[in-house]
């Protein structure tokens, strides 16, 4: 993985010296809550509902066990013991004291880390897939590119106050594990002529009030172009997008409002302009960068397949988790694993400081030493022989994270919602803990098969309910907490946002309407087809007559 | 309608209320209620005071339910503000 220079580490040291003084003169009085505001959010500093928290970056996800053992440490010694994975591959502090915060970051910076454009109308952490470097099916890694638009963002100074926030996703491989259809630009890398690579650029994607899917910018970009196409997409952008109005200023509005070919033909005039002008990096210098990133030296490590067999034979639990959690890895004899922290009845994405350390042990003894943060708020070990995969089974048992649910219906995503969240109108957690615990027997989960379900709190859509294939949005009825259903969302290579079924539903009636989409599933289900294929055979219709009654 | 004011304490974020003595405590049932539209004036001129000596952050007014003159909250919202933690049984805690 990318590991910080000098340059890296002494601007880190400033910048938070700079921090510590501004938090001093607050506390002081010498500066307004106005005048601080912005100033905190720079440093991904919120207030929320019961005290300040700290959105952390993890760039594209990628975390070594020493940054996942100091978020453990930090969970434990300035928050109540735990964090909250996001669903932009980031960690989230809950209950973060003002005073605290000069010391967070400089003990994050002891591990080459830090909360800068974690928050504001910048290009905030770039995300990736989190199987990067190790998935099966991938073209090229992913998080060279990362890396780089990670360093080409970082303080740019012209797209440091951009008409609102701005989210770029990156994938190499052909399952689309990053959501890049519903970011401000997604990149697909795409094989060219003669076993050479280049990106396919998308633009204009994003969830929130208005959902859109992203459109194709650009068919195949060089990769030694990367950095002056996205200058020019991003100029274009800071010069049209809508400063007047908070709704519609993201790049979406705009590129939906004078359509994706006049924005084409804009940033095509800008990019002849700038293409010289050195903002692409010369090749020794993505060379250096890619050098980082070299692929690990994997043992030869055979499974011997007859005990393998015997003991996914002899433990259920062993063997669901391998049917759902170890997916294929380049290399045969390994696995990437996902670690849920899904188990029924479990906040979604939240961790203790002890699991994090657990975790970081494990990925140490089992993984070389690095774990992947998942935008569906889960954790992976990216290189895990399949001769350990009975050991580190039962490793992660002793600290309850096997639940093989991964992709299934309990695999919930939610936003913290309410219960921390200021703009929410409505709570997700309780809801998310209610539904796990009406799927909880893992038998029946598996058997409706896979199914992404996501709650957000609140229009925003942090917790990507467009994208769902069954997706609730918290709303507020005349001050109670209503919930509207929509179906047929999906994140991946098939994007689509879902549709709303029909009127709300109070909290308490949230868990029964569940089973009743779940079960008119089932019975529509032809030869094992999967959700979204079933509703794009049936329509809408079955499941509002079983939500909703027989139309008059 | 019976009114409190509440805010976020600026050096932890914690939730107060404006309670006697122009102190600002953690817990609603001792906020000072203002029963009058010339009471919360009075109380909005104290909270604002607070917020530019730099103590509170964000106050606000809201309108509170009384059980025998314990001011309690009215909306989801400031229910959880006011129960400083969230409904749902935290990862940290035994489930």
């Amino acid at each position: 993985m990318y590991r910080y220079d000098d340059f890296d580490r002494d601007f880190l040291l400033d910048r938070n010296r700079e921090f510590r003084a501004q938090v001093e003169r607050r506390l002081a009085g010498q500066l307004t809550e106005d005048e601080f505001k912005p100033l905190r959010l720079m440093n991904g500093l919120y207030l929320q509902l019961h005290a300040y928290m700290l959105r952390v970056a993890i760039p594209y996800g990628v975390l070594s066990t020493r940054q996942l053992r100091q978020l453990g440490m930090i969970a434990r010694r300035w928050d109540k013991g735990f964090g909250h994975w996001t669903t932009r591959q980031n960690i989230q502090f809950n209950w973060i004291k003002l005073v605290d915060a000069p010391d967070i970051l400089e003990a994050l910076a002891e591990v080459d880390m830090h909360a800068i454009q974690t928050s504001g109308n910048c290009i905030r952490n770039v995300t990736a897939d989190p199987f990067a470097g190790a998935a099966a099916d991938e073209i090229e890694d992913p998080r060279i590119w990362a890396e780089i638009l990670r360093q080409w963002s970082t303080n740019h100074p012209e797209f440091t106050f951009l008409p609102r926030k701005f989210k770029i996703a990156i994938t190499g491989a052909l399952e689309d594990r990053a959501a890049i259809a519903f970011h401000d630009i997604g990149i697909r890398i795409v094989g060219g002529p003669n076993g050479t690579f280049g990106f396919r650029v998308y633009v204009g994607g994003g969830q929130g009030r208005t959902p859109y899917v992203a459109q194709e910018m650009k068919d195949f970009l060089p990769p030694d172009q990367l950095l002056s196409y996205l200058e020019a997409m991003l100029r274009i952008y800071n010069l049209h997008g809508r400063r007047d109005n908070i709704y519609k200023a993201r790049i979406k509005i705009l590129v939906n409002a004078i359509g994706v070919d006049a924005y084409r033909a804009q940033v095509e005039d800008e990019w002849e302009c700038i293409r010289g002008e050195e903002i692409d990096l010369p090749a020794d210098e993505v060379a250096r960068i890619q050098a980082h990133f070299a692929p690990p030296q994997l043992q030869l490590n055979p499974v011997d397949h007859a005990t393998f067999s015997k003991a996914r034979s002899e433990d259920g639990g062993f063997d669901r988790w391998v049917r759902h959690n170890v997916l294929p890895h380049k290399n045969p004899d390994y696995a990437i694993v996902s670690i849920a922290f899904k188990e029924p009845g479990r906040p979604p994405g939240d961790a203790t400081g002890e699991e994090m350390e657990h975790v970081a042990d494990a990925a140490d003894r089992y993984s070389r030493g690095e774990v992947r943060v998942t935008y569906t708020q889960n954790l992976i070990l990216p290189n895990v022989a399949r001769a350990d995969l009975a050991d580190l089974y039962e490793d992660l048992k002793s600290a309850g994270l096997v639940a093989g649910n991964t992709d299934l219906i309990t695999d919930i995503i939610a936003c913290p919602g309410l219960d921390y969240c200021n703009l929410a109108n409505a709570r997700s957690l309780p809801i998310a803990q209610d539904i796990t615990e009406r799927f909880a027997d893992p038998e029946r989960a598996e058997a409706v098969g896979e199914l992404r379900l996501n709650i957000s709190g609140c229009i925003n859509a942090c917790g990507h309910h467009h994208s769902g294939h069954i997706g609730i949005l918290g709303v507020d009825k005349k001050g109670t907490e209503h919930y509207q259903i929509t179906l047929g969302g999906s994140p991946g290579g098939d994007a689509a946002i879902g549709d709303i079924v029909g009127p709300s539903f109070p909290a308490e009636d949230v868990p029964d309407a569940i089973e009743t989409i779940v079960d008119t599933y089932l019975a529509q289900r032809r030869d094992g087809e999967a959700f979204l294929a079933t509703y794009a055979r049936v329509g809408a219709d079955p499941f509002k007559e079983a939500l909703y009654g027989t139309p008059r | 309608m019976p009114s409190v004011i509440t805010a976020n304490r600026l050096v932890d974020g914690i939730v107060v209320y404006l309670s006697e003595d122009d102190k600002w405590l953690t817990d609603l049932a001792a906020a000072r209620v203002a029963d009058d539209e010339a009471g919360l004036e009075k109380l909005t001129a104290i909270a604002g005071q607070a917020a530019a000596d730099h103590i509170v952050v964000g106050p606000y007014s809201m309108a509170v339910d009384l059980s025998e003159g314990v001011p309690g909250p009215k909306s989801v919202r400031e229910q959880i503000r006011a129960a400083h933690r969230p409904t749902i049984t935290a990862v940290t805690e035994a489930r």
